[in-house]
């Protein structure tokens, strides 16, 4: 009974995201809006369809956050992130402490007593990294220096909840319940040597022990038991942050940045990502579904002023913060919309300050409600951005248009680094060719990885993994591994998805090399083909030939014969007509050599100028 | 040899000719293998087959450089293709006779960027045609020292010295004899032209040669 309740609770969520989504996108409003508004309209103050338990969806799909942090932080290496901690700690501690400041400052002038007032503005200081990331990665802002800054901004608010964790409690109008906070028991510097000793070990862990445990489970082959390990990892990670009171989102960012070079990078993000999307759609949604309209028509006036007021003390903050570092105009645009709402977080210490009785139950309804719709409006207010600002600065030639961070990106992927694959890796990069290489062969991807090439562990025949491994920014798709089946397989789905990609690819045979072609391939070689016409050719050398008479024999009969797998491929599928056409190339091309020869023989000295 | 070092006074080392040799059917040659046979087994005579070495036209430029250096007549030998060389000694000439080495200036070392200079450029060239085609009235209209002027310019540009051209025509008509006796011409003037090298004062002594 049970669970059919939980299949039909999920059935509707799921249903109102395949709705709400693509109606937003049709609308260019991209999916959060999408799955916010779904969530308001299945929500209890709407259709009622899923039940009271909002906040606990909620906290279970706040996970999708920690994941995604984990997702970040492997995409940023570790040298990345050590030149990010200027904005980091400058642009973000600004932010938070400059908001908490000025709010601290209404809030005293409202009347409120400062203790309430402080915490409400460190509570309010935060930004929502869900709808912030995934808004700016919706549309490719994450790598700009607006996205960057504003991700430096988000990780110094997810440094600064441990330390308001601590401070909070303290805020409490009657002291005597502040001990009852204090849980772990532990005295400040007992707790800053564990957190120090829980980072080191995920460092540890991450650089060295995991490897070896990937490359164990790797070996496996079953897929479902590295998805279990990547899993694993990251709940883990985010149970062991929690233990220790740090958070969950922080501590899988580290295990990410740790693992940013690891070869098994691109299986990870892969493993995590479809987790990520559906856990973060799901919070979406609960967000959408907490929006307490009863209150709202309550009291609407006071909600409107108290959202404008969040939204526009913070757009002040980060204009004047984004002027001070030195951004360009259009990027101060998109990062000042961008972060101006409140966080997941405050839903999170709301809950923590009314237990620890430092605000009143009156006081939190309506701000969580704040929160809520604040971070409903960021979508609309980046829209508003792109649509009426933007294109107003674009006018001005003195502002730097896009400023991309350089990524790392490969013009090519090679699948496949076996001695096929090697060989045309080797070219690429002899040649100043940047390329990603995926191989599934974990004891290979060691092998080779200690002779210092930068090879992923993954499976090829999943589209995920490429896109992972940066298909959709690639020229090139070098298919070079020996599974005939998993390359047919590959090439059929990749030019199905990206029919503009040139893919090149390796072949065993002449049928082989033709179903390549047929499947999508541009450029197909067998892999034996030009080893044995290179062999063939020191035989016709042995035997007497000069050495150009070998060699353009061999020419020429390289070149019938790739004529011939093409026509072949015709008859693919008709097997008796397949070996016919087959003879009757083999009788074609002796034909054609014994010609050449003979006009060779003809011609000799005088080759054209006949008497 | 012996004969020939006899006559200086020099201990220079005797001068060495170099036949780079461009020939893309040499199975099939009449003319040019008499010829190359009877200079071939010379002991001042190197024979580089261009076509035998690098049938892939991939040039090793460096050695090439290398054993132009070891040597100071160079004779290139080929039959008349389309009034010119066949292709392999064009794309030799091309990535060998290289800016900074056979001609120009060479900025990071001292030493002469006409390496070349000093040298001798001989070509021995079989044609097709008889001797009356290459005239005014003639199928081929000019004489064949006209389509060789490109080869001409590059000595000069090298500072080279161009000698008069050893040409054998009409070869796929010759009879045995004649060619033998075209051949045994060709191997006297080369070891004349050796001979001239190593006197003290080289005069460029203008061969006719039929």
């Amino acid at each position: 009974m049970h669970d059919s309740g939980l299949m039909q609770q999920a059935f509707v969520f799921l249903l109102s995201a395949v709705v709400a989504v693509p109606v937003a996108k049709r609308l260019g409003l991209g999916s959060v809006l999408g799955y916010l508004c779904a969530g308001a309209v299945i929500g209890p103050f709407a259709l009622g369809l899923i039940g009271n338990d909002v906040e606990g969806v909620m906290a279970f799909a706040e996970f999708g956050v920690v994941m995604m942090l984990f997702l970040v932080g492997l995409e940023l290496d570790p040298s990345l992130l050590w030149r990010m901690r200027v904005p980091i700690l400058g642009l973000g501690g600004l932010q938070v402490v400059v908001t908490s400041v000025l709010i601290l400052l209404v809030g005293v002038q409202l009347g409120f007593p400062w203790q309430q007032s402080l915490a409400v503005g460190m509570i309010l200081a935060m930004s929502s990294t869900a709808i912030v990331l995934q808004t700016l990665n919706e549309k490719s802002l994450l790598k700009t220096e607006a996205g960057q800054s504003a991700f430096a901004v988000l990780l110094f608010q997810d440094i600064a909840v441990i330390p308001m964790l601590a401070i909070l409690p303290l805020l409490a109008l009657d002291s005597s319940l502040v001990a009852a906070a204090s849980h772990t028991g532990l005295s400040g510097w007992q707790k800053t040597l564990l957190v120090l000793a829980v980072v080191a070990s995920i460092v540890i862990v991450g650089r060295w022990v995991s490897r070896h445990l990937f490359r164990i489970i790797a070996n496996t082959r079953m897929r479902e038991t590295f998805t279990a390990t990547a899993l694993a990892l990251v709940v883990g990670i985010a149970l062991l942050m929690e233990l220790v009171g740090l958070s969950p989102a922080l501590g899988t960012f580290v295990a990410g940045v740790v693992l940013a070079n690891s070869e098994y990078r691109h299986e990870l993000e892969a493993e995590i990502e479809p987790f990520k999307g559906l856990l973060l759609a799901l919070f979406f949604i609960s967000v959408g579904a907490s929006i307490d309209f009863a209150l709202l028509a309550a009291k609407p006036w006071l909600v409107l002023e108290l959202v404008l007021g969040l939204i526009i003390i913070k757009m002040l903050v980060l204009i004047v913060l984004a002027r001070l570092f030195g951004l360009s105009a259009q990027s101060n645009g998109i990062f000042t919309f961008a972060l101006a709402q409140g966080g997941e977080f405050a839903f999170v210490l709301f809950t923590f300050a009314g237990n620890n009785q430092i605000l009143p139950a009156t006081m939190i309804e309506p701000l969580v409600l704040v929160v809520a719709l604040s971070m409903a409006a960021t979508p609309l207010l980046i829209i508003l951005n792109e649509r009426l600002i933007l294109p107003r600065l674009s006018g001005n030639n003195s502002t730097r248009p896009h400023d991309q961070i350089e990524s790392e990106e490969a013009r090519a992927i090679v699948v496949g680094f076996g001695r096929f694959g090697q060989i045309v890796g080797r070219l690429l990069r002899m040649n100043g060719f940047a390329i990603t290489v995926l191989e599934h062969d974990a004891t290979q991807v060691d092998t080779v990885r200690r002779f210092g090439h930068k090879v992923f562990y993954g499976d090829a025949a999943r589209l995920d993994l490429l896109e992972a491994a940066g298909l959709a920014d690639a020229e090139l798709l070098v298919v070079a591994i020996d599974d005939h089946e998993r390359c047919l397989q590959i090439v059929e789905v990749v030019r199905r998805h990206y029919p503009q990609l040139r893919i090149i690819a390796r072949a065993r045979g002449r049928r082989q090399a033709a179903e390549m072609l047929r499947a999508g391939a541009d450029h197909v070689e067998r892999e034996t083909f030009n080893s044995a016409l290179a062999l063939g050719r020191e035989a016709l050398r042995s035997l007497g030939f000069r050495a150009y008479q070998a060699q353009r024999a061999a020419e020429l009969f390289r070149h019938h014969d790739e004529l011939n797998v093409r026509s072949l491929g015709e008859v693919l599928d008709d097997e008796s007509a397949f070996i016919n056409r087959a003879r009757q190339h083999a009788v074609d091309l002796e034909q054609v050599l014994k010609n050449d020869q003979k006009v060779d023989a003809e011609s000799g000295d005088q080759a054209w100028d006949r008497d | 040899m012996q004969a020939a070092s006899a006559g200086t006074q020099t201990d220079l080392p005797p001068p060495r000719a170099l036949i780079v040799y461009a020939h893309p059917q040499h199975q099939h040659s009449y003319g040019n293998r008499e010829l190359l046979a009877a200079v071939q087994g010379l002991e001042q005579v190197t024979v580089h087959d261009l076509y035998e070495e690098y049938p892939d036209f991939h040039i090793d430029v460096a050695r090439e450089q290398a054993l132009l250096l070891a040597h100071d007549l160079i004779i290139f030998q080929f039959p008349l293709y389309w009034y010119s060389a066949p292709a392999l000694l064009k794309e030799w000439q091309d990535r060998v006779f290289d800016f900074g080495f056979a001609y120009g200036q060479n900025v990071q070392q001292e030493q002469q960027s006409q390496a070349l200079a000093g040298k001798a450029l001989w070509l021995v060239i079989t044609a097709g045609g008889p001797v009356n085609s290459f005239r005014d009235e003639g199928i081929n209209r000019r004489p064949l020292n006209d389509y060789l002027l490109p080869f001409e310019q590059s000595a000069a540009l090298c500072d080279m010295r161009y000698l008069e051209p050893f040409a054998v025509y009409r070869i796929r008509k010759l009879t045995k004899p004649y060619l033998q006796e075209r051949a045994e011409e060709y191997r006297a003037a080369l070891l004349q032209h050796l001979r001239d090298l190593d006197a003290p004062h080289p005069h460029p002594q203008e061969n006719a040669d039929a």
